[in-house]
């Protein structure tokens, strides 16, 4: 670099700077296996460690160091105050360097369970993982639940780093077993190249140089096979899909779809199909702001216009003709779970995809994924860091490839709808064509027309609470007044339903929620039939108050927080339920060993403590009138 | 079918770090209702700012963009934040917390700590809240500090405008969560792959004015506590045994005058600046006297709600 002054060097030095590929890479393993010992020795020895951050590092070694008088190189990616103070990585960490051959984006990865959701974020976007083994302790639980997840989420290329080689005296035998253990396990997991490579982090051997303590080693340096591997497959082959991501329009004059290619190449004049509605279009221009391009292709982001006024917004997708995306609503997916809160089928999510947002539902739960031994196994719900195999539904048909065809557009993530946590990653394998064969039978008469025969207007009214608190009462009071002002209307009572419909289910949380969904569903027939609809359940959680919500339509449903306090209704106890489940006899009681999620926006609030029945009848029917609920 | 055409163009890594950001932009235009783009005036912000224009050509942002001025920044940056504004016919706001003003805040006097954090942590929730915007880009880079490399892209803070570095959301592809609670909102940083080399590259490249403070000049500077802070105006009062004295000297980062030091250089083109820091031996960030106060002195900040 001494010669860099001189103008004509500096642009051959930045022509080839342009020039160079980008590849992405994460490292993973058990703990202390010394994924952060690698990516500092990797900074080292490519010589991205100024001074300043070398002098940090020493006083860093001294106070937290683990390797006696000598640098910790853990330290220079270990950033969180945590981190250093547990000597543990806690997040993934990103790091950036360059030789002349290659850029290098490493995600450095934790290997504690309890952080494996960060392991599938770094594996998310690499094409290559470095799975460390300690050479004393070979492979361990959480080698193969990496390797696997590595796998599970696309990466095709495998560096086995056979670590701490120095630890077992170079030993070749040692090497051997944990390659040949390592290829048998991970032989069904698909995996282009798998490459094992013995070396010791602390002491650069076989990182940057080849190691003079392991003659019999012959393949490369660690370094030289992430300058040479041949990752990138043709994503520029692939039939062109362009996720709508905004639509820009400065003026009438102009309206172009803003997104990045997410596989394949477009050029002007090209036919294009809108997925979703499946209308033809051509492509008229590719602007961007150096000017239009004649044709782009796969991770370019550019505008596109298109010849005519076809309908396309944010969500969709302009794509080939001849090859297109499935479009449905149905779909079996790969399920990686990341939060505390358990996966419950039933439940409803909101699912996003790159550019679309849906809601969505885990249909079924077809097995989970023992990550040690890849065995499928039964279960009913997912617990955090648990893979499993899912059936989903959309409430709207989405746009999707399978994620073996394409990272970018069979991929998605699920929200929980009230805490707006990331709960869960999927991969979709393929649509699900079941739906197709049952169509929704168009009737003449329809719920306009019978409630206008009523002379109302339909709802929902649910009321939740604690066991005990008042709701079938008061309910039972408003449909006798109901009645008596020649309403129709009809109560779905929680305990009544459970003695048909429901006598199948118990009180788990999964049973609870397909206890409230199969309610839900029947308040939307009556409601499609034009009753006044009455529901009493205590429905403790809030996903499923918002799934029966969701299930009609707006201003349809009304929820009625009857709002009793715990030690008012276990006084109560009218059924001597409260007495039973505080001695323990009774599992899962609302309020006892299983949580009451309180509304926190109810349409209606009835504080009942120091009212009568009566009273609170009336208050809920100048609620309701209020409200729009009752004319 | 019609014929394909060729295909074989390949993207380079500043094309592809340049799609990942202008994706991020279009992501946030289309998720949040009131977006806003943090704008500091150094080198990091005008390749944001470049890139905020290229994302929605030919339209103009559909956002803001807010400084928040401690009243110490260097004159000539201010010089250059005004006129960047009126060339490219953006909305700009500027904040300055006044309270902090009227205490009379000051580096000199309170030091980097209570100065950085009054003026800009406090100056910035001020903005922010007084406002309501719900979603803040930055021009931050994971490789320029160790807590800065374990954020994510789409950096979820509470409605006290605080960072859990603990319990980030997962950042999976490039499917991003941009679901907020009211108060809530999330700093975006849509540089956050790129190194210091990327972004001189870059604005080589694509021709991007910088303030002219990272060029090579004759500047009055004084040495203090080993660092070349430069006398940009009369609040800086000279110790005793310190002289002002003109050097050739340039800079590698921006901030408030006091807090930064210049370095001797005769770099005064962009190429030279290129070359110098390809064999520099310090970091940028070691010019920079608000990350030295202690380790981990920047997590401690971003908790508190710094950029």
């Amino acid at each position: 670099m001494n010669n860099l002054q001189t103008p004509d060097t500096l642009k051959t030095f930045l022509a080839e700077q342009e020039q160079k590929t980008l590849l992405r890479f994460l490292t993973c393993g058990s703990v202390d296996d010394g994924k952060s010992t690698l990516i500092g020795r990797l900074l080292y020895d490519t010589k991205l460690i100024y001074e300043d951050q070398l002098a940090a590092l020493e006083s860093d070694s001294r106070k937290w160091g683990t390797v006696g008088e000598e640098i910790d190189f853990a330290l220079l990616v270990d950033g969180l105050e945590a981190e250093r103070e547990q000597g543990i990585t806690i997040d993934v960490a990103y790091r950036f360097f360059s030789t002349s051959k290659r850029k290098f984006i490493v995600a450095d990865t934790p290997g504690h369970v309890q952080y494996t959701r960060n392991m599938a974020t770094g594996a998310s976007t690499a094409d290559l993982a470095i799975v460390l083994v300690d050479a004393r302790n070979g492979i361990l639980t959480q080698t193969k639940r990496h390797t696997f997840i590595a796998s599970l989420l696309g990466i095709r290329h495998i560096v086995v780093a056979i670590n701490k080689i120095d630890l077992v005296d170079y030993d070749q035998n040692a090497f051997e077993r944990i390659t040949e253990e390592f290829k048998a396990f991970s032989a069904e997991l698909g995996f282009d190249t798998i490459t094992p490579i013995p070396l010791s982090a602390r002491f650069g051997d076989n990182v940057t140089e080849l190691s003079p303590h392991m003659g019999w080693y012959d393949g490369p340096t660690l370094l030289g096979h992430l300058e040479t591997v041949d990752f990138e497959s043709d994503h520029s082959s692939a039939p062109f899909r362009f996720p709508v991501q905004y639509v820009v329009r400065p003026n009438l004059d102009f309206r172009g779809f803003a997104g990045t290619v997410a596989a394949g190449s477009v050029a002007v004049g090209d036919s294009i199909v809108v997925a979703k509605s499946g209308k033809s279009s051509k492509v008229s221009r590719i602007v961007t702001m150096d000017g239009d391009l004649q044709n782009a292709v796969e991770g370019q982001a550019v505008t596109i216009v298109l010849d005519d006024e076809v309908e396309v917004s944010r969500g969709n997708m302009l794509v080939a003709p001849e090859e297109r995306p499935h479009v449905a609503d149905q779909f079996a997916a790969n399920l990686v779970w990341f939060s505390e809160d358990p996966m419950i089928p039933g439940r409803q999510y909101i699912l996003r995809t790159e550019t679309d947002s849906v809601s969505a539902s885990i249909t079924a739960l077809r097995h989970r994924i023992d990550v040690n031994s890849f065995a499928h196994e039964a279960a009913t719900c997912l617990d955090m860091n648990e893979v499993g195999y899912c059936h989903l539904s959309t409430q709207a048909p989405l746009a999707f490839d399978a994620y073996a065809d394409n990272r970018a557009t069979g991929a998605f993530v699920l929200i929980d709808r009230v805490t707006n946590a990331t709960v869960g990653a999927g991969m979709i394998t393929h649509p699900l064509r079941r739906a197709s064969n049952v169509h929704w039978q168009a009737l003449d008469v329809d719920k306009k027309s019978r409630s206008e025969q009523k002379g109302q207007k339909p709802a929902v009214l649910w009321f939740t609470g604690l066991s005990g608190s008042g709701k079938s009462t008061i309910a039972n009071l408003l449909e006798k007044r109901l009645l008596a002002e020649g309403r129709h209307s009809y109560i779905l009572d929680g305990d009544n339903v459970r003695h048909g419909l429901n006598r199948d289910l118990g009180f788990t949380e999964e049973d609870r929620v397909e206890n409230i969904r199969r309610v839900g569903e029947v308040a939307r027939l009556m409601v499609d039939a034009g009753l006044l609809t009455l529901v009493s359940f205590i429905s403790p959680f809030r996903a499923e108050r918002q799934l029966a919500r969701d299930m009609v339509e707006d201003g349809e449903f009304f929820e009625i927080f009857v709002d009793t306090p715990f030690e008012e209704c276990a006084k109560r106890d009218p059924k001597g339920l409260y007495a039973k489940a505080l001695r323990g006899e009774i599992k899962n009681f609302t309020g006892v060993d299983s949580p009451y999620e309180v509304p926190e926006n109810p349409d209606i609030h009835l504080k009942t403590l120091g009212k009568s029945a009566e009273e609170l009848l009336d208050e809920l029917i100048e609620a309701l009138k209020q409200k729009g609920a009752l004319s | 079918m019609q014929p394909r055409t060729d295909t074989s163009q390949h993207l380079s890594h500043l094309k592809r770090l340049e799609a990942e950001a202008i994706h991020i932009f279009r992501e946030v235009a289309a998720n949040f209702e009131k977006p806003v783009m943090l704008y500091s005036i150094g080198k990091d912000s005008s390749v944001l700012l470049h890139l905020a224009m290229k994302a929605f050509y030919p339209a103009k942002p559909p956002f803001p963009f807010l400084h928040v001025d401690t009243t110490w920044k260097f004159q000539e940056m201010v010089a250059f934040r005004d006129e960047t504004a009126k060339r490219l016919g953006i909305d700009l706001l500027v904040h300055i917390n006044q309270d902090g003003v009227d205490r009379g805040i000051s580096p000199f006097e309170h030091g980097s700590n209570i100065h950085t954090h009054e003026m800009k942590t406090v100056g910035l929730r001020q903005a922010l809240d007084k406002y309501g915007f719900d979603a803040a880009f930055g021009g931050a880079r994971r490789d320029e500090e160790k807590s800065r490399a374990k954020e994510r892209i789409f950096s979820f803070r509470n409605a006290q405008h605080g960072w859990d570095p603990k319990n980030q959301r997962p950042e999976m592809w490039k499917i991003y969560n941009t679901r907020v609670s009211k108060g809530e909102s999330i700093r975006v940083f849509p540089i956050s792959n790129w190194t210091e080399l990327d972004i001189w590259q870059y604005i080589l490249l694509e021709d991007i004015p910088i303030v002219p403070l990272y060029f090579a000049k004759t500047r009055p500077v004084v040495e203090r506590d080993g660092m070349l802070i430069m006398k940009d105006d009369d609040r800086m009062q000279l110790e005793a045994g310190e002289t002002v004295e003109q050097k050739l000297v340039r800079f590698r980062t921006l901030g408030c005058y006091p807090l930064t030091g210049a370095i001797e250089s005769d770099a005064d083109t962009l190429e030279a600046i290129v070359s110098e820091m390809l064999t520099a031996r310090t970091s940028e960030r070691q010019g920079r006297l608000i990350d030295k106060d202690e380790s981990g002195s920047m997590e401690k900040k971003k908790r508190e709600g710094y950029f």
